[in-house]
């Protein structure tokens, strides 16, 4: 039998042939005749009034076209646009900016090279407004007001569990472990920027629209809702989404620049090209994270935790433009209970208009996954701290049990299945945990500074079930459409959006396995709203979970009209035949058999009787529930008490994600992951002056590692297929960007505890452990 | 991030390239490119013209001849993080070029840039501080030497007239009982130092040193000459005190401002531990 590369195979990647050399097709690629240029003016003011806008020198320099203020977009009604989250965003102001770097005037030349002198030359006066940076502040009476069209800072309150249980069961715990945590705003700052061409063709009314996008079907849909009564209808919107050079929820968001695209293609009548620069990307586009967390842990006297409440401030910019489903403003942060078996919680979270970009999207991170694991990872080291256990103990002692699976969380979610012991002792074992302990102590006592962090996560990813999930109203089904060709090749397309996690593969691998086609001669697409079949694409983990078990319900239709094909190639009754790999055969005599490649033949050139032509099923897959993938991972680091360094010696991270589909792309995602997770740990934010300047707008400031600064990556895994899920598999995409960073601050605090340190918030940088170490004492003179 | 527009010359002679320099006062010169082009695509610098002398032959070298280490200006920091001589005789020099920017800004970057650009936070500066080096200046009336303790004059200020072009560096050459190190914290590569210490001591027959250079980077508005930590060492055997007494007068040497790499009182701190450490790794250099 052929090799087919089905399920547990490391086939190499097959989108990699174009994409390490060179030859992928990114939105920059895509150039079109006549096409113009556009480029935008932005503020330099964090909360002003515009006075007055003068394009008279711009419209002098050679090439520059013309010109789109808020006042051009308000005549269509255009200037301001919903958000997902039931907000609305300014495309371009009429009247006050909100924040630094939003956009102000669009300006359309023939070339960029003219398109940025005239951004350079639009002389633009602003009268400053009162800026409130602090959500804190943002929420106390009298603060200034961000938007003149709310009656307050304060956007909603959302909530989760038993208020009073929780405070009984805070009030009668032998142990309470109190700490806020902050989780700063970062930036997915993906390789490439986000653009667009838009091309209007004023003839057929008929606009497409090649654009960054994470979510292509969703985008058009929401297109022709918001710019329905200026002409733009479904039928005549075709979004193509192409190569993606990394999207991690910063290409869910439709911004201002995509609209404005739009309307100068259509006021012109030709194509119209935007590419934002990096400062742009990192200064405009939505942020992620930015969560203040009032943590609470309570224990009894034994050890066993008893309840948690978090109270969080949510930083959302001057809108919420954040990307969850719409029923979950906080996004799924209710998975904060984590992995640990307790019956009483409560969260709540409120949150705060500032004059910052807007956001709040799921950066890697299944909506606010991140901020709950490392609010719960964090809290039961200090828990175990404070008693004075030893943190893998505390946990195990503390584990939701195997046999406890489907376990419901106490703030609601049905956890489908789980190992959590096996995850943490199998890291445990890889790294010597007992050893290093032994080690930590000889250390101490010579006055090194050594710590080992463990975080043990859980996370809800695949949204998910049509009764709880939807975006705007749109259920988060997703969808795969399979044809077979009479050659017994095939070709497959998915509502998903690969921006570089392998889908083209994946999903190959996966029919592969279900029909017995190599995963060679399955051709994937995705992207194309004309050609591939509704869903709401790629994030939050979401790929493998719904349209990957599209893919495996689609090829078991297709696999059974296959069974009649081939019961009519052997004449042979249907139930007696027997799958194997990719033929039928008849029951007790494998020598008998069709391949699909025979079926598919046949399915062209001699369908049984009364059956219908063709080989082929669409499927719209609806999750009957979340997956709960999950891990251990654990975290050595030495401290240089004469600078403050935190060297990470050793990581080790131990995954389960279920069926593994591509183990080497599964290793692939963990290795990103972490190393997303490490980057925030130590290096990644964004911050503002008082006065609402950006620090970390570009790269020289917004610091990403590089593989100098990047640990080695130590990876293991155990497997805990999905119940529910038709091959298993539960989504890996995430785990590592939301399970690390805890890990990491747990080690460093642990090199620390016995000085009296018990948290420190990240990035956890070389001048803020020192100053830590100085105010404990413990800082070198050399 | 493009730049306004700017016109281009490429000369193929210095005295060419010093010609236009005096028709056009407000000419930049362009050697690896690495400062100045982040600037003008900031829009943080325009220029009328930019000078070009990638193509001027014979302003890439290192050797060493009549007592000096010769370097040309337009050697790249490459070159210099993989030339044989430089590894084996001039650690100091080594250490820095391994940490200057990335292996990619490095196959371009100039040391004379490097130099000349005066930025504070580069590494150069403070390595040519503490070896004591020459910079040489190429203008209408031909060359010129400049002592490296008159050269930067204030940020991003050199004592290069504009008429004038940097076309080389010498450095005492290397002698027995010489040892130096680069001892630098940045949060990435590719990032300035949050503080930096370069330091080039001679150790005498008797174990005694007899000469010590001590520079900072980016602990000041110009590279700094920590010359209060230099008298100290003399005459001293490197003790672990003296090695202390230099660190506490580096730090004192140093004005630093606090910023997103650090505050004030952590990065004269950083002087302090950067100092003890370069100054223990350089005895040990210079006594093998």
């Amino acid at each position: 039998m052929a090799e087919i590369n089905g399920l547990g195979k490391s086939m190499k990647r097959k989108e990699d042939a174009r994409f390490i050399q060179g030859k992928g097709n990114y939105i920059e690629d895509i150039v079109l005749p006549g096409m113009i240029w556009l480029d935008i003016v932005r503020s330099p003011y964090a909360h002003a009034r515009i006075v007055n806008i003068d394009t008279s020198k711009a419209a002098k320099i050679p090439g520059v076209l013309g010109f789109i203020t808020g006042k051009d977009l308000e005549k269509y009604n255009l200037h301001w646009m919903p958000t997902l989250m039931s907000d609305r965003q300014m495309v371009l102001p009429t009247d006050t900016v909100k924040y630094q770097a939003q956009e102000v005037v669009g300006v359309l030349a023939t070339d960029r090279y003219a398109a940025a002198d005239g951004v350079a030359a639009v002389e633009i006066d602003y009268e400053p407004l009162p800026v409130v940076v602090d959500p804190f502040k943002a929420l106390q009476p009298g603060a200034p007001k961000v938007r003149e069209d709310k009656d307050s800072n304060h956007i909603w309150h959302w909530e989760a569990g038993d208020r009073e249980a929780t405070d009984r069961a805070i009030r009668q715990a032998a142990t309470v472990v109190k700490q806020r945590i902050y989780i700063p705003r970062i930036h997915v700052a993906s390789i490439e920027t986000c653009g667009c061409v838009a091309n209007w063709d004023p003839i057929n009314k008929h606009l497409t629209m090649y654009m960054t996008t994470q979510a292509p079907h969703a985008i058009r849909t929401v297109i022709a809702l918001v710019a329905g009564h200026v002409g733009l209808s479904e039928e005549n919107i075709r979004v193509i989404s192409p190569d993606i050079g990394g999207g991690f929820g910063g290409k869910v968001p439709v911004y201002p620049g995509y609209v404005i695209a739009i309307a100068a293609s259509v006021l012109l009548g030709k194509p119209v090209k935007w590419i934002e620069d990096r400062s742009e990307n990192l200064q405009a586009d939505s942020f992620a994270r930015d969560y203040h967390m009032d943590c609470e842990l309570a224990a009894d006297g034994e050890g066993r935790i008893t309840a948690l409440r978090i109270k969080t401030i949510a930083d959302h910019g001057y809108t919420d433009a954040a990307a969850n489903p719409s029923k979950y403003p906080a996004g799924l942060f209710s998975i904060c209970t984590g992995s640990y078996d307790y019956r009483t919680a409560f969260t709540e979270v409120d949150a705060a208009y500032t004059n910052k970009p807007p956001g709040g999207i799921a950066y890697r991170c299944s909506f606010r996954v991140t901020e709950a694991v490392h609010a719960i990872e964090r809290m039961v080291d200090i828990l175990a701290h404070e008693r004075g256990e030893d943190p893998a103990d505390f946990r195990l002692k503390n584990f939701i049990k195997k046999e406890q699976f489907p376990y419901k969380s106490p703030l609601g979610w049905e956890f489908d299945s789980g190992d959590y012991h096996a995850a943490l002792q199998k890291a445990m074992d890889m790294i010597g945990y007992r050893e290093l302990r032994k080690e930590q102590a000889e250390k101490r006592a010579r006055g090194e500074l050594m710590g080992i962090g463990i975080s043990s996560f859980t996370e809800v990813v695949g949204a998910g079930p049509s009764h709880q999930f939807d975006i705007l109203g749109i259920k988060m089904f997703d969808s795969a459409e399979v044809r077979i060709h009479p050659t017994g090749k095939a070709i497959a397309r998915f509502g998903t959006k690969s921006q570089g996690q392998g889908h083209e593969t994946t999903y190959a691998q996966i029919l592969a396995q279900e029909l017995g086609i190599p995963a060679e001669h399955i051709k994937v697409e995705e992207g194309d709203t004309d050609t591939a079949p509704y869903g709401l694409g790629t994030y939050a983990s979401r790929s493998t979970p719904t349209a990957g078990a599209a893919a495996a319900v689609a090829a078991r239709r297709i696999r059974e009209k296959a069974r009649k094909i081939a019961a009519h190639l052997l004449e042979s009754a249907e139930e007696d035949l027997v799958w194997e790999v990719d033929r039928f055969y008849v029951k007790g005599s494998p020598s008998r058999f069709k391949t699909i490649q025979d079926i598919a033949l046949a399915a062209y050139t001699n369908p049984p009787p009364g059956v219908e032509a063709g080989l082929e099923a669409t499927f719209y897959y609806d999750p009957p529930n979340m997956t709960f993938p999950f891990g251990s991972y654990i975290c050595v680091v030495d401290i240089d008490r004469g600078t403050g360094q935190v060297h990470v010696r050793r990581f080790v991270a131990v995954d389960d994600c279920g069926t593994r589909i591509n183990p080497m792309i599964v290793e692939g995602q963990i290795h990103g992951g972490l190393t997303m997770g490490f980057a925030p740990a130590f290096m990644e934010q964004i911050q503002y002056d008082e006065n609402g300047n950006i620090y970390g707008g570009n790269f020289m400031d917004y610091l990403l590692p590089t593989a100098v600064e990047t640990p080695r990556w130590e990876t293991g895994k155990t497997v805990t297929p999905s119940p529910h899920h038709p091959i298993g598999a539960k989504g890996v995409g995430e785990s590592a960007t939301v399970g690390a960073p805890a890990a990491f601050v747990n080690a460093v605090v642990d090199a620390l505890w016995h000085l009296g340190v018990r948290h420190i918030d990240i990035p956890i940088t070389p001048d803020k452990v020192w100053q830590v170490l100085k105010a404990h004492g413990a800082a070198a003179e050399e | 991030m493009i730049p306004p527009e700017f016109d281009y010359v490429a000369p193929t002679t210095l005295q060419e390239a010093i010609a236009v320099l005096e028709q056009k006062p407000d000419a930049k010169i362009l050697a690896g490119g690495h400062s100045l082009i982040p600037l003008l695509k900031f829009r943080l610098a325009s220029v009328n013209t930019l000078v070009d002398i990638n193509r001027i032959d014979g302003l890439s070298y290192i050797r060493e001849e009549g007592g000096w280490l010769k370097i040309g200006a337009m050697t790249r920091e490459a070159d210099l993080e993989h030339d044989p001589l430089i590894g084996q005789k001039y650690p100091l020099l080594a250490d820095a070029a391994r940490t200057i920017a990335d292996p990619l800004v490095r196959n371009m970057a100039t040391v004379g840039g490097n130099l000349a650009h005066a930025d504070p936070a580069n590494d150069h500066p403070a390595v040519m501080l503490a070896y004591g080096a020459v910079i040489v200046a190429a203008g209408p009336n031909g060359l010129r030497e400049i002592p490296i303790t008159q050269f930067f004059t204030d940020l991003f200020t050199t004592a290069l007239a504009p008429n004038e072009i940097l076309s080389e560096i010498r450095i005492p050459a290397h002698k027995a009982g010489n040892g130096g190190c680069y001892q630098k914290l940045e949060r990435k590569v590719g990032d300035y130092a949050t503080a930096a210490v370069a330091v080039q001591i001679h150790i005498g027959a008797n174990g005694v040193c007899d000469t010590a250079g001590i520079g900072l980077t980016n602990v000041g508005p110009t590279p700094i000459k920590a010359a209060a930590a230099e008298q100290t060492l003399v005459g001293s055997k490197l003790d672990d005190a003296a090695i202390k007494r230099a660190a506490q007068l580096a730090a004192d040497a140093a004005q630093p401002q606090s910023d997103y790499r650090g505050t004030e009182e952590y990065k004269r701190a950083l002087v302090k531990t950067l100092t003890v450490r370069a100054l223990r790794k350089a005895l040990e250099r210079a006594r093998n």
